[in-house]
């Protein structure tokens, strides 16, 4: 039920904002032989959770890593933030956050010391950092653990930090690798709360997953099979135009023909 | 700046946090100057000498006497039999046969000249060399004192002398740990920094915390600055330490400037960590990291004349030496410490190892990439 509700709410932002933030046109990227990426085209747009599917090895995190500046695209004209994904690779990531799939904090370092060093990279002020660090410690619950060292928190926590840590410098966009690989129900609809909330502060969300349920939970959603996007369209009008009740049903019969996934 | 600064923060926690690398700069350099000084000498003390004595005659048992007193030989055993000597020299437990044949009192007496035979152990090109020639020494005094002995009847002018007297410049005692202890420092302070930076940086790869610095705005230089420079401040600290064990422990003379010594040490370091960390780019394992820098350590101690002189290597290879940056190393700590030599005297080696340490770390920065 309040997962419906809040579909809604995010379906109505969606509509009044139509800026493009990320543009993508034939995007192809290819390891030797093996086609990663096969010729993509989307956009998405400001204050929007995009979310991007597929089985593993079907070329979401190759396309997710491109955009973030850590990959270089075979071909295809790409920009993220209006700055060309090429010739502008440093302007982009100021402008953007990044969650990785394996977990990005230090784990020999306090959770202090990782908020102090991220801060410090972005050039943010020391006065500004214990403002920012002291909403952030509030808002996780985490007071208490400001001078742990994070290897001692639970994944769950590592992983709401990670992400706070990845907005500390107010990107505009913020790419989540399967942000909540491995994480127990409760922690993952927390981390969704906190996904809707930097979107209603008119933050994109690029989002992977291979969470169906999460897909759920997007504005929109494209599904790739074999390094090509198969469907790209809201929940609602890929479940009526497969005629399936839920995200699950609409992958299974998209990925029935693919090659490389599971 | 600002940015370098918080790397450096960063890095100083995470080696001052990591258990076993406050063992390692305390310990290495205390084992290294302890154990490998010691080891690491070319004084020749206790050779195994088989003494086949068949003579037994006065000025054979002189003879004798002369070897038994040298601090440079023991005799390990005696015999009649030159066979039992090649036995034993076959097994390798005598380095050194010396043998007086029967007639060699008679000979001397008679015809003026007796000759003794010396069989060495010549596995070992140098210890050879070095026994032959302590060897001869003593037959030379022997001979001295024989010819003084017995021609020094009233009508016989014993024959001038020109006694040559050897002295010995900035090593006056010719204490090989003095020599090695130098070496073994630059060898110390080459491991510290090359592992350490080298191993640091591919295990933020492996952690999969470099993905996370590369979408940051951080610039490539910064980055391999502040993965240089602890590496840098902390085997410049083994150094110091190092110093001190080898001032207290064997009381090696420092002649030169201890300014000069860290400036060149800071400069030979930007090459070799710039090296380590120029490995690590083009690695993604620290097991691949120990291998290849393990591979160019070796080439470079071996060939930089810690252990061996450059002068008696090929040509080829002292050529190949002018891009190893220990070489350039193992000369100036010589030099400065024991000999006391001054900038000036070094300047080629400055310009040297001011190339090698701009190529390197140029390289290592150029080969980071944050796109892959």
């Amino acid at each position: 039920m309040k997962i419906e509700s809040i579909n809604t709410k995010v379906g109505d932002a969606v509509t009044s904002a139509r800026e493009k933030v990320i543009e993508v046109r034939n995007l192809v990227k290819k390891f030797g032989s093996f086609v990663a990426n096969d010729h993509l085209n989307f956009e998405v747009y400001r204050g929007e959770i995009f979310g991007f599917l597929g089985a593993n090895g079907a070329g979401k995190t190759t396309a997710m890593r491109i955009l973030c500046g850590l990959s270089s695209p075979t071909s295809g004209e790409l920009s993220v933030g209006g700055f060309d994904v090429y010739r502008q690779a440093e302007q982009i990531k100021r402008n953007i956050g990044y969650m990785s799939q394996k977990f990005s904090l230090y784990e020999d370092m306090t959770v202090a010391e990782n908020i102090r060093f991220y801060a410090g990279i972005y050039g943010i002020s020391v006065k500004q950092r214990k403002e920012k660090e002291r909403v952030l410690l509030q808002k996780l619950q985490l007071e208490d653990a400001r001078d742990k060292l994070i290897a001692s928190l639970p994944l769950g926590w590592k992983q709401k930090l990670a992400f706070s840590v990845a907005l500390l410098h107010d990107p505009k966009i913020i790419f989540l690798d399967e942000p909540t690989g491995g994480v127990d129900p409760i922690t993952r609809r927390q981390f969704w709360d906190f996904i809707y909330e930097a979107a209603a502060e008119g933050k994109t969300i690029f989002v992977t997953t291979h969470y169906m349920d999460e897909a759920e939970y997007c504005d929109r959603v494209s599904i790739m099979v074999d390094g090509r996007i198969a469907a790209l369209d809201t929940p609602e009008k890929l479940k009526q135009q497969f005629l399936s009740e839920d995200m699950n049903g609409v992958f299974l019969k998209l990925a029935r023909g693919a090659q490389n996934g599971e | 700046m600002r940015t370098l600064r918080y790397i450096l923060q960063k890095e100083f926690i995470q080696v001052f946090r990591n258990k076993t690398m406050l063992p390692m700069i305390f310990v290495l350099p205390l084992v290294q100057m302890l154990v490998l000084v010691f080891a690491a000498t070319y004084d020749l003390e206790n050779v195994d000498l088989y003494l086949v004595n068949q003579d037994q005659s006065e000025a054979s048992r002189e003879l004798v006497a002369k070897f038994e007193a040298s601090p440079f030989f023991r005799i390990y055993d005696a015999s009649f039999d030159v066979t039992d000597a090649e036995n034993s020299f076959k097994k390798e437990a005598a380095d050194f046969v010396l043998i007086i044949p029967q007639d060699f009192e008679r000979a001397l007496v008679r015809e003026d000249e007796a000759k003794v035979e010396l069989l060495i152990n010549a596995i070992d090109g140098n210890k050879a060399s070095l026994i032959y020639s302590y060897a001869r020494g003593i037959l030379t005094g022997f001979n001295r004192e024989i010819i003084a002995e017995w021609k020094s009847l009233p009508e016989f002018n014993p024959p001038m002398q020109v006694r040559v007297k050897d002295t010995y410049w900035f090593n006056p005692e010719l204490d090989y740990k003095w020599y090695m202890a130098p070496g073994i420092l630059a060898i110390l302070v080459t491991i510290i920094g090359m592992f350490l930076s080298g191993m640091n940086l591919v295990r933020e790869k492996e952690m999969g915390t470099i993905e996370q610095l590369n979408v940051t705005p951080i610039k490539k230089y910064q980055f391999i600055l502040g993965k240089l420079l602890p590496f840098l401040v902390i085997a410049l600290f083994d150094l110091a330490f190092g110093l001190l064990i080898a001032r207290l422990v064997f009381n090696l003379p420092i002649v030169g400037s201890l300014p000069l010594l860290f400036g060149f040490a800071a400069l030979y370091l930007v090459g070799v960590l710039g090296l380590g960390l120029f490995i690590s780019t083009v690695t993604e394992t620290q097991q691949q990291v120990m291998f290849v820098t393990f591979f160019f350590m070796m080439i470079f101690i071996l060939m930089g004349g810690i252990f061996t002189p450059v002068e008696s290597m090929p040509e080829w290879a002292q050529w190949l030496d002018r891009i190893n940056p220990i070489y350039y190393f193992m000369r100036i700590m010589r030099m400065v410490v024991l000999k006391g030599s001054g900038f000036f005297d070094l300047w080629q080696e400055f310009v040297s190892l001011l190339i090698i340490g701009t190529s390197f770390l140029g390289l290592s920065i150029w080969r980071y990439r944050k796109t892959s």
